[in-house]
């Protein structure tokens, strides 16, 4: 039985084997093979995303980070926030009622790159705008084991102190542009405003934020300090705008209850 | 060393390390308001010492014998005292980061030292600082012997390793900065990339150039491995890669690809990382030291080539059962998970040739603990992808992603399979190469072997225990259908499996300094002692082979 079941693929493998010997008296011919072999599995899975239409939902009130939050962004991925916190928050029961409604892959269309991570040490960060005051972040940043005594998060003082750099923020936009995220001409001129303008409710330049990134941009101090621009400012401006950029997963799945 | 250098490859060798301190020198001045500015310095410093070095013998008497009369071991050497030193640097690195999950508090108050920044220093360092040497300079002894030629010139195997090594400090700087793309496996920034893709399409040269010369009709076994390595890294790499700087005065730069794209390519990427670096070089590795330290033939040659091809076409397909239930599209996943099923006939093919090949030398196993260490390492890979296969199967997959069984599955693999067989092979390799009668401590490398298992073993199961029960906490629900227990009681389960895993660790790093001591004992002071043979010869008549022509 296990005989002639195996035997059509026996005469398979030994044709193969056949010509691996032949093949392996040749390097060009050895390199050609594996550069084939390894090719297809790639181009099978890879090549069809960026082609098939449903690949990621078409939504319209999907927005682009402010220059804040996409500096923010950058800060979370310098100090690898990533390594602990996911941002992906899978179709299972628990993860939903734990974290909200799943994640879609229009929430993650304009992140370059994408930080759906491979390990929670932390809890997932999805959905974590919004969930808490700018106040709880700052301190969370500052020392987490003052708000969560078990945490093992390391701490971020520092960031309060360290003014942001918004010279180079035009360049981020504009290389963020040329891999496909909407920005226009007119975002990129006026980023570094943006950025101050943002983290100040009282100053001139809000207004321009609000008409550039729409009415519901928040603009406040994030890091509670109204004078000074810092790093702290951006990575919180990050965080609270985490799962809010669209409301496409609230509107089409059951909140999940509390 | 520089002594077997002719004047032209001094001169080449120069030019090189020259054109390195002025692109050094560039990144400098051009990044001076940028963290790259510190990695010009850096460039500079280490592209200037090289510089001097060579510049200072530039004119001492060039080497007068038959070069192809013998093999070009100095940069196997030097690669095998760098493997060891990434290894002491990087292990030591894992037991900090590993320390601070138990003990938050155990940093400076240095943005440099958190665990975000240091994490990938142990991570880079182990597999590219380590495991990168450790496959370079082992790729450069099996090529030659194997195809019993000697490599065909003095500079590029020069510029393989030492510019591998310049990248690998490149990155670990880096991370220390905060420079990172923060894709897995591939963090360093765009330049960094650029120049790795340098080095490896010179290093395909060598290889190519190498075999072109061989006395042997055929291409040996671990050649196969080796070759499927450099090729489909370098394909990966640049794939996963492709990025656009926000500046070419900064280090930052904004992946090609976006969200579900993303995530595909990184994991295409990152679970082939494990396939053609953490596997089918290490395979080259096992397929030539361990039948050579059991004095016996390869089991199958059948075998071997079932396994070759269906690890180099299956293993491309599986990357994808790292997304499940997530927004990938469902398709992908389920192609992921059939082929990461079928994955483990290849992969057994292998580990089983492997143990097979020990039959009849059983005895030897006992007596010999470099034998045991590549014993070891065989039976940790058919574990470590048996258990791979098997997460990732979806049920399963659900219960163990983002816990620390993913953690302890990478690491049973990382130091039961990579780590094992390369220290088998440094172990086999160090007398061979520098012509000693044997190590310097027998005793020493018996250590190095239970501290090496037991520190495996304890690191495994903590995080096995430690992983299952996180995922099985997540997913608790009281009588009433709420969730049992919050993120923070999950934390606080964790916290004497994080004590558990920093000890293995510590154990394991205890071993690695014991064998970077046995190493340069055995090169100090162990007697010299000459093998019958080691040149290249010709395949029937063992006479000095005449080079084949290039």
């Amino acid at each position: 039985m296990l005989k002639t079941l195996l035997k059509p693929f026996a005469r398979v493998f030994e044709f193969q084997a056949k010509t691996h010997y032949r093949m392996e008296r040749h390097s060009m011919a050895l390199t050609a093979g594996i550069i084939l072999a390894a090719g297809v599995g790639g181009f099978v899975e890879i090549a069809p995303l960026f082609t098939i239409d449903d690949t990621v939902e078409d939504v319209a009130d999907m927005r682009v980070y402010t220059p804040l939050e996409q500096a923010g962004r950058d800060i979370y991925i310098r100090e690898g926030c990533y390594a602990c916190h996911s941002q992906m928050i899978r179709t299972l029961r628990d993860e939903v009622e734990r974290y909200g409604p799943y994640s879609l892959a229009v929430e993650s269309k304009y992140d370059h790159p994408m930080l759906w991570g491979s390990k929670r040490t932390g809890p997932d960060l999805a959905r974590v705008g919004d969930k808490y005051s700018d106040d709880w972040q700052v301190r969370h940043l500052i020392n987490p084991r003052d708000l969560v005594p078990q945490s093992v998060m390391p701490q971020y003082a520092f960031l309060l102190e360290t003014p942001l750099r918004t010279d180079d923020l035009p360049g981020r936009l504009d290389a963020l542009r040329m891999v496909g995220v909407p920005y226009t001409d007119d975002m990129i001129a006026n980023a570094a405003d943006d950025a101050l303008g943002q983290a100040r409710p009282d100053g001139d330049r809000a207004s321009g934020v609000l008409d550039r990134y729409g009415e519901a941009t928040a603009v406040r101090a994030f890091d509670g300090q109204g004078d000074r621009l810092t790093e702290m400012d951006a990575l919180v401006a990050y965080l609270q705008i985490l799962g809010n950029l669209t409301d496409v997963a609230q509107n089409t799945q059951p909140m999940a209850e509390e | 060393m520089m002594s077997n250098l002719t004047s032209t490859e001094r001169a080449r060798a120069m030019l090189i390390t020259g054109a390195g301190v002025l692109i050094g020198l560039t990144m400098a001045v051009v990044g001076r308001n940028d963290p790259m500015g510190a990695h010009g310095w850096i460039i500079l410093l280490f592209c200037g010492v090289l510089f001097f070095i060579v510049g200072q013998k530039l004119y001492d008497a060039e080497p007068v014998e038959d070069r192809s009369v013998s093999y070009y071991d100095d940069p196997t050497k030097v690669g095998i005292l760098l493997a060891l030193f990434w290894a002491v640097v990087a292990m030591g690195m894992g037991v900090w980061v590993a320390s601070q999950l138990a003990w938050p508090d155990l940093r400076f108050d240095a943005a440099w030292s958190s665990f975000g920044r240091i994490r990938p220093v142990h991570t880079s360092g182990v597999i590219f600082g380590f495991g990168g040497n450790a496959l370079i300079a082992t790729s450069y002894h099996i090529m030659q012997r194997t195809s019993r030629a000697r490599m065909p010139d003095q500079v590029s195997p020069w510029f393989v390793l030492l510019g591998f090594n310049l990248f690998c400090v490149v990155a670990a700087s880096g991370y220390l900065m905060g420079i990172t793309q923060s894709k897995e496996y591939a963090e360093p920034e765009w330049y960094a990339d650029l120049w790795l893709v340098i080095v490896w399409v010179v290093y395909f040269v060598l290889y190519i150039r190498t075999l072109a010369r061989r006395n042997e009709p055929h291409i040996y076994v671990s050649n196969w491995y080796y070759l499927s390595f450099i090729l489909v890294v370098a394909i990966l790499h640049i794939v996963n890669n492709l990025a656009i700087p926000a500046s070419f005065s900064g280090a930052k730069s904004y992946s090609a690809f976006s969200g579900v794209q993303d995530a595909m390519v990184q994991w295409w990427y990152g679970h082939n990382a494990v396939a053609f670096f953490l596997t089918t070089g290490f395979l080259g590795m096992l397929y030539y030291f361990l039948p050579k330290r059991a004095g016996r033939p390869i089991y199958s040659y059948r075998l071997s080539i079932l396994s070759f091809w269906g690890i180099v076409f299956f293993y491309i397909w599986v990357g994808s059962h790292h997304l499940h239930y997530t927004a990938l599209p469902q398709w992908v996943q389920t192609l992921g998970v059939t082929f990461s099923v079928m994955l483990l006939v290849p992969s057994w093919a292998s580990a089983g040739n492997a143990l097979m090949t020990l039959n009849g030398a059983w005895h030897k196993v006992r007596d010999d603990a470099t034998l045991r260490f590549m014993m070891v390492a065989a039976v940790f890979y058919g574990l470590s992808t048996f258990e791979g296969s098997f997460m990732a199967i979806r049920p399963v997959n659900a219960l163990s992603h983002y816990t620390d069984w993913t953690v302890g599955h990478v690491h049973s693999g990382a130091m039961g399979w990579v780590a094992m067989i390369t220290f088998g092979s440094i172990y086999a390799l160090t007398p061979m190469l520098w012509r000693r009668e044997a190590m310097y401590s027998w005793k020493a490398v018996e250590w190095h072997f239970w501290l090496a298992l037991s520190g495996t073993v304890i690191y495994v199961f903590a995080m096995w225990n430690g992983g299952i029960t996180q995922g099985l906490m997540w997913r608790t629900y009281t009588e009433s259908g709420t969730l049992r227990f919050s993120f923070v009681d999950t934390l606080i389960a964790m916290h004497p499996y994080y004590i558990a895993r920093a000890f293995g660790g510590l154990l394991f790093f205890t071993g690695a300094c014991i064998c970077f001591w046995n190493v340069v004992m055995t090169i100090r002071r162990v007697p010299h002692h000459a093998p019958a043979i080691d040149y290249p010869t010709t395949s029937e008549a063992m006479e000095p082979a005449v080079p084949a022509a290039e």
